[in-house]
Order: C-alpha cells, then sequence, then structure tokens
C-alpha cells in the first residue's frame, strides 16, 4: 500500500487513493484530494456533505444512498456532482475518509 | 517470442473455433513490432502480461484480480470498471487493467470508419483487447491506466461523437434486437426507441441515483433476441392485437414443399416432409389453428402470439398490422433472493415517437422504486417485497386477469379499509354484547 505525504500527514492509501483507514482522517487530507477529484476551491457546501458523511458512517458503519444523501443536506444530485465532480462515491466519500465503495460498480 | 511461458493457455490454440489465444498473441506480436510506431500510452507488452497472469489463475484455479476498484470520469458516476492485478511486480503490464464501457449504437451496425478510428484510438491508450460486446450490450475496451481515462473520453467526445455507457446503481446501457432494420417479425422500431430512451436518460444512465442497477431491453417480437424478459428490469416485447396476416397460396407452397419450413433452419437433418396438420396446428399453444381443405385459419381471438406459426412459415404468415408492445418488469439474476423473468405489466401499449406513455410506465416505476427501493434493492425484489398490486397503484394499471398466470391458492388476502363495510375499529364491548366470554 502506498503512503502519501501531505504537510507534515502521513495517509496510508490504496491505489484508488482511498483511505485505508477511516481514523487516519483529518482536515488535511480533504486538502491534500480536492484537486485529484477537480476541486479548486473548498466551501461550506463542500464541508456540509463531507461531515454528514461522516457522521452517518459512524453512525451506521456504511454510506448513506444517494438519495440520503440528498434529502439530508438538501442538495439535489446535479448540485453534489457540481461540487464533487467525479460524484458522491469516488468524489465524496474518498475525500470524507469512508471506505471504498464496492459491488458491481 | 512470447514474454511469459504459456502452455496451458497454448492448448487452447488448437480446435476449429477461434482461438482468443492465438488473437492475444496476435496483438502482442503487433505491438512487439509496432510497424505503425505508435506512441502507445501503456506498457506495449500489457496484453503479454494480460496472457501471463491469465496463465497463472490456470494454474491456481484462482483470480489474480484484486477487489473492486473506484475510477473513472469527472462529471460521471459510471462507466469504467477500475481493476488491478494482485501480482503488479510480476505483471507490470496490467498493474492497472480497467475496463471501459462505450455505448453502442442500436442494433450494433458499423461503418468500418467508425471501428477503425475507435481501434486506433484503443491501441494509443488501450491494450489493444475488447469485447464486442459486453452482455448488457456495450463496446467493451478491455484494460487500460487510470491516467489515461481523461485522455480517452476526450477522444471519444470531441473526435468520435461517442459518449460512455453505463455502470453502478443506474440505469445502464439500453439494448434491442436489429427490429425492422432486417427482420419482418418486428412489432415496433426497437433501434429508434432504445436510441430514443438512451438519449432521453443520460442523467439517469452517468450518474447514479439508484438504490442498485436498472436495465431497459427491446425485443420486437416475443422470440426475444436481446432476451428482454430474462436481463432488463423494463423489458418492452413488441406485439400486435388484430390478426395474423395469412398469405392462403404460400401456405399451399410450404404444403407442396416448394418452400422450407422456419426459412430452411433444420436443414441439417431429415425430419421428412413437412406437414402443417403436425408441426404447426398441432402445435400451436392455444390450438386456435385449423387447417382444413387446404385452408389455413386462425381464431385470433384464441391467439396468444407465441410467434410459432409465424416463424415455422415466415413467407405465408405475418404479424397483424394493429403493432404495439408489452411492458414486462424485474428480471434479476439470482442474488439476493432468486432469479425472476420479468412479469407482465402493461398487455399493450403503442410504441411511437416520441413514447411518451412508455416514458410514463418508466417513470412511474422510478419514482416509486427510487423512494422505497432498498440499498441494493432490484425492482424485482422491490415488487416481491411490497406486492404487486403495489406496481400497479404507482404506475396507475387496473388490475387485469392477464397480469397473472393463475390466481393465488393461499387465502391471506389483504383488504383496504375503505373497501370494508365498516372499516377497522371495532369495540370488544360492543361484541361481548353478542357473544359471552
Amino acid at each position: 500500500m502506498a503512503v502519501v505525504e501531505f504537510k507534515g500527514k502521513k495517509f496510508e492509501v490504496d491505489e484508488d487513493g482511498f483511505l485505508q483507514r477511516f481514523d487516519d482522517w483529518n482536515p488535511e487530507w480533504v486538502e491534500y484530494v480536492k484537486e485529484s477529484e477537480g476541486i479548486k476551491e473548498l466551501t461550506d457546501n463542500h464541508q456540509k456533505v463531507i461531515e454528514f458523511l461522516q457522521d452517518y458512517y459512524k453512525k451506521n458503519g456504511i454510506a448513506p444512498m444517494v438519495r440520503i444523501l440528498s434529502k439530508v443536506t438538501g442538495f439535489k444530485l446535479k448540485e453534489i456532482y457540481e461540487l464533487f465532480p467525479s460524484g458522491p462515491g469516488k468524489g465524496a466519500c474518498k475525500m470524507a475518509g469512508l471506505p471504498k465503495p464496492t459491488g458491481c460498480v | 517470442m512470447a514474454k511469459h511461458k504459456t502452455p496451458l493457455l497454448d492448448q487452447l490454440e488448437s480446435g476449429p473455433w477461434p482461438s482468443f489465444v492465438s488473437d492475444i498473441k496476435q496483438e502482442c506480436d503487433s505491438r512487439a513490432k509496432n510497424a505503425k510506431g505508435v506512441d502507445y500510452q501503456i506498457p506495449a507488452d500489457c496484453p503479454d502480461d494480460l496472457l501471463g497472469v491469465l496463465e497463472m489463475s490456470y494454474v491456481d484455479g484462482e483470480t489474480h484480480w484484486k477487489h473492486g476498484g473506484i475510477v473513472g470520469v469527472f462529471g460521471y458516476g459510471g462507466g469504467v470498471i477500475g481493476r488491478y492485478c494482485d501480482q503488479p511486480q510480476m505483471f507490470p503490464g496490467v498493474a492497472h487493467f480497467h475496463t471501459v464501457r462505450v455505448n453502442q449504437p442500436s442494433g450494433l451496425y458499423y461503418k468500418t470508419d467508425f471501428l477503425r478510428q475507435l481501434c486506433d484510438l484503443w491501441e494509443l491508450r488501450g491494450s489493444g483487447l475488447t469485447n464486442m460486446h459486453g452482455s448488457t450490450g456495450d463496446i467493451v475496451l478491455l484494460g487500460t491506466t487510470t491516467p489515461q481515462l481523461e485522455e480517452i473520453f476526450f477522444e471519444l467526445t470531441h473526435n468520435m461523437n461517442n459518449d460512455l455507457g453505463g455502470s453502478g446503481s443506474n440505469l445502464r446501457t439500453p439494448s434491442c434486437c436489429l427490429g425492422q432494420s432486417r427482420c419482418e417479425f418486428a412489432c415496433i422500431d426497437t433501434q429508434q426507441l432504445c436510441y430514443d430512451l438512451t438519449n432521453t436518460y443520460q442523467d439517469e444512465l452517468h450518474r447514479p441515483a439508484f438504490p442498485y442497477k436498472f436495465k431497459f431491453k427491446i425485443d420486437g417480437c416475443p422470440n426475444g433476441c436481446v432476451a428482454a424478459i430474462a436481463r432488463s428490469d423494463f423489458s418492452i416485447i413488441g406485439t400486435w392485437r388484430d390478426e395474423i396476416r395469412i398469405d392462403q397460396k404460400v401456405v399451399a407452397a410450404y404444403a407442396g414443399g416448394e418452400i422450407k419450413p422456419n426459412a430452411g433452419a433444420h436443414a441439417g437433418r431429415d425430419w421428412g416432409k413437412f406437414d402443417i396438420q403436425k408441426e404447426v396446428v398441432e402445435r400451436c399453444p392455444s390450438g386456435c389453428i385449423r387447417y382444413e381443405g387446404g385452408k389455413l385459419e386462425i381464431n385470433n381471438k384464441e391467439c396468444v402470439r407465441c410467434m410459432h406459426c409465424i416463424n415455422t412459415m415466415p413467407r405465408a404468415l405475418r404479424i397483424g398490422n394493429d403493432r404495439g408492445a408489452s411492458i414486462l418488469c424485474g428480471a434479476k439474476a439470482p442474488i439476493l433472493d432468486g432469479p425472476q423473468m420479468s412479469s407482465l405489466l402493461v398487455p399493450f401499449i403503442k410504441a411511437e415517437e416520441p413514447y411518451s406513455e412508455i416514458k410514463e410506465v418508466i417513470e412511474n416505476i422510478w419514482d416509486w422504486w427510487m423512494e422505497e427501493g432498498k440499498n441494493r434493492e432490484r425492482l424485482g425484489e422491490t415488487m416481491k417485497r411490497l406486492s404487486f398490486q403495489k406496481l400497479l397503484d404507482v404506475t396507475n394499471i387496473k388490475a387485469d386477469a392477464r397480469h397473472v398466470r393463475e390466481p393465488r391458492h393461499n387465502p391471506y388476502i389483504f383488504w383496504k379499509e375503505e373497501e370494508v363495510t365498516g372499516g377497522w375499529k371495532r369495540e370488544i364491548a360492543d361484541y361481548r354484547k353478542k357473544h359471552q366470554k
């Protein structure tokens, strides 16, 4: 597994650039990932999505369905893609430090 | 010279069927030679390493691809299937081996210009290996690296005016039989409908918003040449509702042996002289055909449009003129709760541009399933869990005898409260006035 270093912090990641451990997440991670996810400036809206994903994951042990993400944050799917160009899975979940989405993707 | 020894795979080069091993080796040689001087953007020996890792799997009897993989292009949530080898040091050429799904034209008709352009792109930026086509219908570009994904996507869209197909929990790439392009059985223009639905629902195809995957397939008639009834959540199957057109002169030609039955499909064996009584009349599932005095009659009111007589005598019998389609829902593979074929929802619907009636059914189903479907629950499973009646309610379709093969045999029947005189609110005390404890 590769280890990346950013602003003095170390992160262990897989080939797709997902954090290996949710507990390794910190705000520097978001700074580090945003460029590769096509995000120039982090806004409060980005934060809102990331925080919700993390809360949901801590409470439920899984990522929320897209429908729930939209409902709770109030962002339509289109707006989520405007915030995270690679979408809620590859973009937002990766930045939030959640495990890589699995299944027939 | 081959990069890896592949004694097991080499055995698959013998025999009459086109050998995928010989073909891959040919591509290995072509890339090694590089006669066109291509500046390969991924390792030139990628297909060699693919053979190497495959040989290893043949020896071990185990796959050597790591679990999963999440890659893609900006703007889309699907279209690319990421994949990494679990022995990257041994097989660096396939350390990344992502699959790109490219949306195919309806009916899979091509010009060599298009295929050449696609091959040039894939030779430069991919492994040179493909799957023509994936089971869902996509052109499958088999094996490339992450940095090439946006490059491929740029060229596909800007130079070839072509898009990616679908993957993930969304609408997958729709597909159809070749329909009216070269089949006299086609009751609807399957290609046009497929193209229209694909364009109409681009958002649903590229950005996963569903509880799980969802597929459209369109068959021009009940023969099911794209297997819509088994391999799509929303199966559209062409049919007609008036009469089968009979040309008695041609029936006589079949009877006289001038025309081969089933267009000669059984010519490889001597089945004796064609016998309309035995091979058509007695095979009709509803027994609604009569052949007397050299005249064929069909009681169309009893015909279930199974296609058998038309398939057997295609030059004498033709589909009716009042054409449309049936819509069936819920087909899926076994996981999780067992395999399903689609169940009849709309017995007959007109299928004419702009297909508003069909789209209304689709969108009503999506509205319901997107709200009620559980995480990774196919439509067929939602139907099982919440009932067929619920599907009828949300699509505003009245229950009809054609919705069942047979009525239920158990008496666990739910009633709506408003259907029952007096409703559900009862006082036990009132009951006790007439019935002692």
